[in-house]
């Protein structure tokens, strides 16, 4: 077979392939799109269909291999008809996704990772889906499943091998169902505490009606007079980012809003979207009002493609009302908004790589400077907010800047949607006034017990109970909203291995210490987790950790080393415990026990020297 | 075109609008270290290995812009000591073997390791893969096992030859660089490129059958001067 080029396919799958090109109009821009839909309906990317997509869209074929090679949901070998994707996050496995996944597999006959020899089913592991307040959770197909147990995991199977979709396993009549009807029995909001400006009721369409009655430029000071900060976690001020971005020469200016909310425990924006999707597009469109853009961007994540027709509803809804499109208002002011799918990657969650994977390239950090606010998207003037930010910025058009900045206090104004999950008797999401310390919040969510508390995800701080009186703010402990409860039967190096797993599966490869130095450290630490660590190897993840953050490109990089450095800190004795000086008199950080693994396989026996217990 | 003045290591260098830190300096005779960059092939900032210190954040020097009157570190024992941690991870990423390799005196990676005074074995652990050999071309070979994925040789054959010849795939530690076909011979690539002359590939993993060995060891480009001498040199004149 010649895998170089169309020739190779069959002439209906080329046909198809051919008529999912020719529906984004061959734009090589659009190849996540593209590719999207080859995924779905063939169910791989096959080097065939790869050559055919290359000519079509006049990229290389490599170009297109590049960019499937790179994200997790798109695939270079057959996958089943159904694809289960367990959540692999540390809060899924500590509520019982080992067990779910062990039913899966008795059920269906595969291990995780295998594709049944029929090609009904593959079963997969995917980090955090953003359902952590009701794990353990998993994605079939397009659809999600929470609060999986090993018995209904067993009754999903059965349902699939007879032929149920996985739509049929939500609802008989989900087609029947309106798109939020879908997405609601799907999963639960868990809205817990509704704050003053996004989760207690919003008028509709207040905060744009203002706005087209405001000269741009006044609608850009009065969010730089309320302080609000971009609520993603970076915390850049959103006024200072719009003004920049305004005051940029260009013919087209284009606004983006980050909806990839990847950072283990985030499940905050996940509820805007269901909840408030209006308001996010409004405050979009007063984005592009103020900084003079007519073309916007939602970039969602993949994980969260059972949230696709309720967005898609919504927009068309509001072209349909004269609120996008051409003449919004009556006035000379065209804007529209393009929903833009990910496909598995946490890094497109960096403003950069999410405006590379909007290109339709694989998910790269771009170099900085230029900065996106001169040239983003396709080189444009481009603002990147995240949902939290555009939705409180429609409420600040409508409410005042004053009344925004009075929440809060100095530094971090008006309010922060938390998500809490992990071991507390109320998971879900928390709208409160920044400034509360991590003990009202656990107060309010049952987490009194904690031991540990993971404020901002993977890459933010692992806190003890001597510092639950910190306060939540971009100043002490900033978080983009994930906030992680653990109790004190939890083994902290189990999370930090697993967190450094996320990191390597995560790094988008593009610069060396990001790369290799994080497959480093996470066989650092799994020698902590064997209890085969000197204490040299406390001075090495050190070390290593300062090289990684010190020379990374990328905010992936620079932070990927806190969950060890945190830990490092404020939970020493759990490393002093482990360590023991070696009596091999082997060099630190060398770990001989894994070395010699593969020996002992071949070898079929143990070996003379380093296993205690040897025997012939 | 306007310049200004700005400080390596304490030295003062004019810099034109526009350029970046290592361009200035390349100019000045004063050698950043670097890998993947390339004298006429668009800047990349992957590697690292010319990170600076500037106005004391940390940059990529082949990419970040000079900055008027900015104090930058280049050759601080602190620098030094964070591109040696860079060269490290890229040996144990691959399977680099100088002892058997032909590249050996030839070689960047080598060089580098030596100018940045890699003198005994590291802390690191050893990667090992274990990655195919593409020896389908009648002129070239390819030993990927020997790859630091710096690229140059996608930009020369891009920017270069017009040609496309290679790509980045993969993501993570399995990002690699692949060829544009299902292996070297399905690709248009020649041993005239640009991308496959001795100059773009910084180690031995783009090989030209045929020509092995043709200079001896110690006569070889490194066997006369550090990394970077012709740049410094450039200086003294």
């Amino acid at each position: 077979m010649d895998t170089t080029s169309e020739q190779g396919l069959p002439p209906d799958e080329a046909e198809r392939i051919a008529a999912i090109c020719e529906g984004v109009g061959d734009d090589p821009h659009r190849m996540l799109d593209i590719l999207r839909a080859v995924q779905d309906e063939l169910r791989w990317i096959s080097p065939a269909a790869m050559g055919l997509i290359a000519s079509r869209t006049g990229l290389s074929r490599i170009a297109v291999e590049g960019v499937a090679s790179f994200y997790a949901f798109l695939s270079q070998a057959p996958k089943g008809r159904v694809t289960i994707r367990l959540c692999d996050d540390i809060v899924d496995r500590f509520a019982g996704m080992p067990e779910v996944a062990a039913a899966f597999e008795a059920a269906l006959g595969i291990k995780v990772g295998e594709t049944s020899a029929d090609g009904a089913v593959s079963l997969e592991y995917t980090p955090c889906i953003g359902l952590c307040d009701q794990a353990p959770a998993a994605m079939i197909n397009d659809v999600v499943l929470t609060g999986l147990t090993p018995g209904r995991a067993g009754d999903i199977a059965a349902a699939l091998k007879a032929g149920q979709s996985p739509e049929e396993l939500i609802a008989q009549d989900f087609l029947d169902l309106t798109p939020h009807e879908r997405a609601t029995r799907q999963v639960e909001n868990n809205i817990r505490h509704a704050g003053a400006s996004l989760l207690s009721p919003v008028p509709d369409g207040a905060g744009l009606a203002k706005a087209l009655d405001m000269d741009p430029v006044r609608i850009i000071a009065e969010i730089e007079a309320s302080g609000l900060r971009g609520c993603g976690g970076a915390g850049f001020g959103t006024g200072r980012k719009w003004r920049f971005a305004a005051e940029t020469e260009a013919e087209r200016r284009i606004i983006i809003c980050n909806a990839d909310e990847g950072e283990p425990g985030t499940f905050k924006d996940r509820v805007l979207l269901t909840e408030r999707p209006h308001l996010l597009a409004e405050g979009m469109t007063i984005a592009a009002r103020a900084v003079g853009a007519s073309e916007g961007i939602l970039y969602l994540r993949g994980e969260y493609v059972y949230l696709r027709d309720l967005i898609e509803e919504v927009l068309q809804d509001r072209r349909d009302r004269g609120l996008l499109g051409q003449g919004i208002g009556g006035q000379d002011f065209d804007f529209d908004i393009r929903l833009q799918l990910g496909a598995g990657a946490y890094i497109c969650g960096e403003e950069g790589a999410l405006i590379s994977s909007c290109e339709g390239l694989p998910g790269e950090p771009k170099t900085r400077p230029p900065f996106p606010v001169t040239q983003g998207y396709l080189g444009l003037p481009t603002v990147v907010n995240n949902v939290e930010t555009f939705c409180h910025a429609a409420r600040i058009l409508d409410q005042g800047a004053q009344w925004f900045s009075d929440m809060g206090h100095a530094g971090s104004h008006g309010t922060k949607l938390f998500s809490v999950s992990g071991d507390c008797l109320r998971p879900g999401v928390y709208e409160l006034s920044y400034g509360l310390s991590v003990r009202e919040l656990l107060a309010m969510a049952g987490g009194e017990d904690a031991a540990a508390v993971a404020v901002g995800g993977a890459s933010g701080t692992m806190i003890a109970r001597d510092q639950f009186d910190r306060c939540l703010s971009f100043d002490d402990l900033a978080t983009g909203g994930s906030v992680v409860v653990f109790n004190g039967s939890r083994n902290i190096l189990e999370i930090v291995e697993y967190y450094m797993s996320f990191f390597v599966h995560e790094s988008c490869g593009f610069c060396t210490p990001c790369r290799v130095g994080n497959v480093f450290l996470h066989k650092a630490i799994g020698k902590f987790r064997k209890g085969l660590a000197n204490p040299e190897d406390i001075e090495y993840l050190k070390d290593l950790s300062g090289t990684i953050i010190e020379t990374s490109r990328c905010g992936l990089g620079t932070t990927s080393p806190k969950p060890i450095l945190t830990t490092l800190e404020n939970f020493p004795l759990v490393y002093a415990a482990t360590v023991k000086p070696s009596k091999d008199r082997i060099r630190a950080s060398f770990d001989i026990q894994s070395a010699i693994d593969d020996a002992r396989h071949m070898a079929k026996r143990g070996s003379e020297i380093f296993d205690e217990d040897y025997s012939e | 075109m306007t310049g200004f003045t700005f400080t390596i290591d304490g030295v003062e260098v004019a810099a034109k609008d526009g350029q970046t830190i290592m361009e200035a300096a390349d100019a000045a005779g004063i050698y950043i270290p670097r890998l993947c960059d390339h004298e006429g092939l668009r800047h990349q900032g992957a590697c690292r290995v010319c990170t600076v210190k500037a106005g004391g954040r940390s940059v990529a020097a082949c990419t970040q812009p000079a900055a008027p009157d900015q104090a930058v570190e280049n050759e601080t024992p602190h620098v030094t000591k964070l591109r040696r941690d860079l060269v490290e991870m890229l040996f144990h990423e691959g399977n680099h073997l100088c002892p058997i390799c032909e590249a050996s005196g030839n070689c960047e990676l080598q060089a580098m390791a030596y100018r940045l005074d890699m003198t005994q074995p590291t802390r690191f652990p050893y990667l090992e893969p274990c990655r195919p050999l593409d020896a389908s071309h009648p002129d070239i070979a390819l030993d990927t096992n020997r790859c630091i994925t710096c690229g140059r040789c996608i930009r020369a054959s891009e920017e270069v030859d017009g040609k496309g010849v290679f790509g980045y795939v993969g993501r993570g530690i399995h990002r690699r660089v692949a060829v544009n076909g299902a292996d070297l011979a399905d690709t248009n690539a020649a041993i005239t490129d640009f991308a496959i002359s001795k100059e773009v590939c910084p180690v031995g993993c783009i090989i030209r059958k045929g020509e092995g060995f043709a200079i001896p060891i110690g006569e070889r480009e490194f066997d006369k001067g550090l990394i970077g001498h012709e740049i410094e040199e450039k200086k003294r004149d």
